[in-house]
């Protein structure tokens, strides 16, 4: 299991936007890399992140090598009901990282 | 005067010579294209094949990259587009191109009305001294641009793996 970090704000006023940062531990191995003895070293990247609200999707991002290793993304999103963030990231070879975040909107 | 104006012939000769050998340094290192590397005719091909036969216009984003880049394996990355972001008036989408790492496309990301502010950070590689260009897709349809562009004195990408 890779190691993430999450930054949400534990609580939140109704209707105020939050920055939401993640990070997640992951070579980003761009497929352009020989190794010591002049091979590729064969692409193994995230190529999706999706943050979900309830269930709901809020944010997406399609990411290609060119992201630099362990990737970081920071958004905003509008705090709209206490519930839980969802956050997935998904590998070239088809498996996902997923990681939760409580929020309470009063 | 003899001498000296042989001084002189020589001098603005060694000159022209000296230009003219760093004038064909420089035309050589721009000629360098790693095989591999997008050009800015891909980079094109990539930007019309993520929004179609749209016409973009400069204005409202904002891509924030440093001017100057020492280590192109992480270089900071902020774009923010001007926007209410309400459920009539939102960003869709914001691409982010490249003109010469070895793929075109860096990142798309997708939004909507519930992103309150169109901002976003993440960190990007830049395999040389090149400019970057944003898009964001609003929700009427229009594309809007911005470009910076980065020198870049450690390339990312294609170094050696350990």
């Amino acid at each position: 299991m890779a190691r993430v970090l999450i930054n949400v704000p534990a609580k939140a006023a109704r209707g105020h936007v939050i920055e939401i940062k993640t990070l997640i531990s992951h070579p980003m191995e761009t497929g352009y890399r020989p190794d010591h003895t002049g091979k590729l070293v064969p692409r193994d990247i995230i190529n999706r992140f999706v943050c979900a609200y309830n269930g709901t999707e809020v944010f997406r991002a399609d990411l290609h090598p060119a992201i630099a290793a362990n990737p970081f993304i920071s958004f905003y999103t509008v705090a709209t009901e206490s519930g839980v963030l969802t956050f997935t990231w998904t590998g070239d070879d088809g498996k996902s990282f997923v990681e939760k975040a409580n929020i309470t909107v009063a | 005067m003899e001498p000296k104006a042989n001084v002189a012939t020589t001098r603005r000769r060694f000159l022209a010579v000296a230009g003219g050998a760093i004038g064909a340094l420089g035309t050589a290192q721009f000629l360098t294209v790693r095989p591999a590397a997008a050009t800015p005719a891909s980079m094109a091909a990539a930007i019309r094949e993520a929004i179609g036969e749209a016409q973009v216009r400069p204005g409202k984003v904002k891509l924030d990259l440093p001017p100057l880049v020492e280590n192109g394996n992480t270089v900071p990355l902020t774009i923010t587009v001007d926007s209410p972001m309400t459920a009539a008036n939102h960003v869709r989408r914001v691409h982010i191109f490249n003109e010469k790492n070895p793929e075109p496309s860096i990142v798309t990301f997708h939004l909507g009305p519930r992103s309150g502010r169109a901002s976003i950070s993440t960190r990007i590689r830049l395999a040389d001294t090149q400019s970057v260009v944003a898009i964001a897709e609003l929700s009427d349809g229009s594309f809007w641009s911005d470009s910076v562009d980065v020198i870049v004195t450690i390339a990312a990408c294609t170094e050696e793996a350990k």
